[in-house]
């Protein structure tokens, strides 16, 4: 016997096994990928919608509705007034239309996830059938290189906005499920008890108990969410997607470095704001915890 | 208020904690002992043939040290833990058999329980958590909130109603899970090792607020604790618990009198008999004395003991609730029977059964 070579299927059989999978599913694609593409079309309105949005409305309203949102968040007017300065520092640049085509795809892309993966997370958390099945799927998604899994997502939907937010989503809804399941796996057991004792349900139990404790984790998970969507967009401009990462792409392909650096600094930025309007806003839920009795 | 009219009775109540319990109950009625059982079939025997009755209105304190099953006891009565077999009934309802809904209206509207370490809800205030059992079987805001801040204002927490629990100290925290249990407004009152985690200045300040409001309420109420004082000054009954067995029932003063076994002794060896032990115990019955002092029959030696010193006598005549004269005690038997076991047969021990 030959050790030194492994021994492995022929290529014959290989290369019929990889072409029947191929036709198989490119058959399925024909078949459903219309149907797929009517589903996933809201994804597209909303999309085009919040873009339309943030695009049309003058800078100057744009801007003071996002230093609002943020001051909602955060609360702090160092962060406002950074996001104030980088925003217009990014309008000076003339990446403004890039941006808010960015902060639009995110914000559709973080609310696709926390719908999907807050449900999810509390699945996880209640069943540990559902917990043990879930974990490896998550596992593979955040390990998965995301060019593998853009193939089939544009042999079904081509190139365009679409696709961008499905990969975009594959990526970056894992942190949000396993830091809702955390987050509801580690209220106190003498707590949930006490919800118990007083006659809650299962209901109650989520809503007033296990939720209120879970939300700053989750909070967590939703900062994670939108730090790797951001981290996405340069990928997801691979396949249609516009915004501050066709630039990008425009500058790896023609060595424009001026070009790369500055918008490579304006999803910097963004990213920097999200995180800490997001994560001055997870504090701000655990404040019940911050004044200790002595 | 629910006044507490119906006894709770645990009849040949079996917890065997594992895969397989129930298969194994035959085994422990058939005299198993939790050593055989857990080394034979890995199964750990939690509570072993409990049969108990709580009457209505008094304080039931159930007591053991650490392992006995105290615990997982009273979570039997609200169904926390699911017992192996056996019965709790409830006014005519055994709770073990309740359908789930059933079982949460119970828990609702007839339970409250206080927690050996809190469990007030972090993220709540203490309004907000005071009036959670009132919430949830969905009392209006308005009257929840009335209702709670009563409470909170019974237990002594003014001003404190828009605090989290972490910003109170641990006495206080433990006030709030009273007061979060009696706003339920039911008729039991479950409390697990409650002042066990309190300093002990404090947990006597609580001991004296739950007596306070026993006095009023007249709730059934379910004490667990490992601290002996601490039963003989809340229980009118008490029961005490090893390896999941209850050993030995009665008043607080029968178990000092009378502890059924040397594990018993060992316990009461400690206490100050004097704050348990009644002048019923010691008195000769009929007897008359030539002097000043007379004493109600259910007064402590120690205070019996002052009241003959104080007007420097050595004799004290003994009255019933009437004021019917019953008998007299000696001085210096009383303080004998203060400072060490008696067995002379002064004792009458008709008194005991009394």
């Amino acid at each position: 016997m030959d050790f030194v070579d492994f021994p492995a299927m022929s290529r014959g059989d290989l290369r019929d096994l990889r072409v029947t999978i191929d036709t198989g599913f490119r058959e399925f694609t024909r078949a459903y990928g219309e149907m797929l593409e009517n589903i996933f079309h809201p994804i597209q309105v909303l999309l085009v919608f919040i873009e339309g949005l943030l695009i049309n409305t003058p800078w100057i309203i744009v801007l003071a509705a996002l230093a609002l949102m943020i001051w909602g968040l955060s609360r702090s007017w160092n962060i406002v007034l950074g996001t104030v300065i980088a925003l217009c520092l990014i309008g000076y640049f003339g990446m403004w239309e890039d941006t808010m085509r960015t902060i639009a795809m995110v914000a559709v892309c973080t609310l696709i996830a926390v719908v999907i993966g807050i449900p999810a997370g509390i699945l996880m958390a209640r069943s540990d059938r559902a917990n043990s099945l879930i974990t490896p799927v998550l596992d593979m998604m955040q390990t998965m290189p995301s060019f593998v899994y853009l193939i089939p997502v544009v042999m079904i939907f081509g190139l365009g906005k679409v696709p961008g937010v499905i990969a975009v989503v594959i990526y970056a809804v894992p942190p949000i499920i396993r830091l809702t399941n955390l987050g509801i796996r580690q209220v106190p057991a003498d707590v949930l008890e006490a919800a118990e004792a007083f006659g809650s349900n299962g209901r109650q139990k989520l809503q007033d108990v296990q939720l209120p404790l879970a939300l700053p984790t989750i909070m967590a998970g939703v900062n994670q969410t939108i730090m790797m969507s951001l981290a996405m967009v340069v990928v997801a401009s691979m396949i249609g997607v516009r915004g501050l990462g066709q630039p990008v792409l425009q500058a790896i392909n023609n060595q424009y470095f001026t070009l790369g650096v500055m918008n490579g600094l304006a999803i910097v930025a963004i990213a920097i704001i999200f995180d800490r309007a997001t994560q001055a806003y997870g504090k701000r839920l655990q404040k019940h915890l911050e004044a200790v009795h002595g | 208020m629910a006044e507490a009219i119906h006894d709770i009775q645990i009849k040949n109540l079996y917890k065997i904690f594992g895969p397989n319990g129930q298969r194994h109950v035959a085994d422990v009625q058939a005299g198993m002992t939790k050593e055989e059982l857990n080394a034979k079939h890995n199964h750990v025997l939690g509570l072993d043939n409990i049969n108990l009755t709580i009457p209505a209105g008094r304080i039931q304190v159930v007591m053991g040290l650490s392992g006995s099953g105290k615990s997982t006891l009273i979570r039997h009565i609200n169904r926390l833990i699911e017992p192996t077999a056996g019965e709790v009934i409830f006014d005519g309802q055994d709770i073990v058999q309740m359908p789930q809904s059933d079982l949460r209206q119970f828990r609702r509207e007839k339970t409250g329980m206080v927690f050996q370490k809190f469990a007030l809800f972090p993220h709540r205030t203490v309004l907000e958590n005071t009036i959670y059992g009132l919430k949830i079987r969905g009392v209006s805001d308005k009257e929840a909130e009335e209702r709670g801040r009563r409470w909170i204002s019974r237990v002594g927490l003014d001003g404190f109603e828009g605090n989290y629990p972490n910003q109170l100290s641990g006495g206080m925290q433990q006030r709030v899970g009273l007061a979060r249990a009696l706003t339920n407004d039911a008729e039991i009152l479950l409390m697990d090792e409650a002042f066990s985690a309190l300093d002990p200045l404090i947990r006597t300040d609580m001991q004296s607020v739950l007596l306070d409001l026993q006095e009023e309420l007249r709730k059934t109420i379910i004490f667990i604790t490992h601290d002996l004082d601490e039963a003989l000054r809340l229980g009118d009954k008490i029961a005490i618990l090893r390896d999941g067995r209850i050993i030995q029932q009665g008043t607080g003063e029968q178990i000092v009198l009378r502890p059924a076994d040397d594990y018993i002794s060992s316990f009461v060896r400690d206490v100050k008999r004097g704050h348990v032990i009644t002048v019923r115990t010691i008195m000769r019955k009929g007897q008359r004395a030539e002097t000043p002092v007379t004493v109600p029959v259910s007064t402590l030696l120690e205070e019996a003991a002052r009241a003959m010193t104080d007007a420097e006598t050595n004799r004290a005549n003994v009255v019933d609730p009437q004021g019917n004269h019953i008998g007299m005690v000696t001085l210096s038997k009383t303080v004998a029977e203060m400072i060490a076991p008696d067995d002379s047969e002064e004792v009458n021990p008709d008194a005991l059964i009394a």
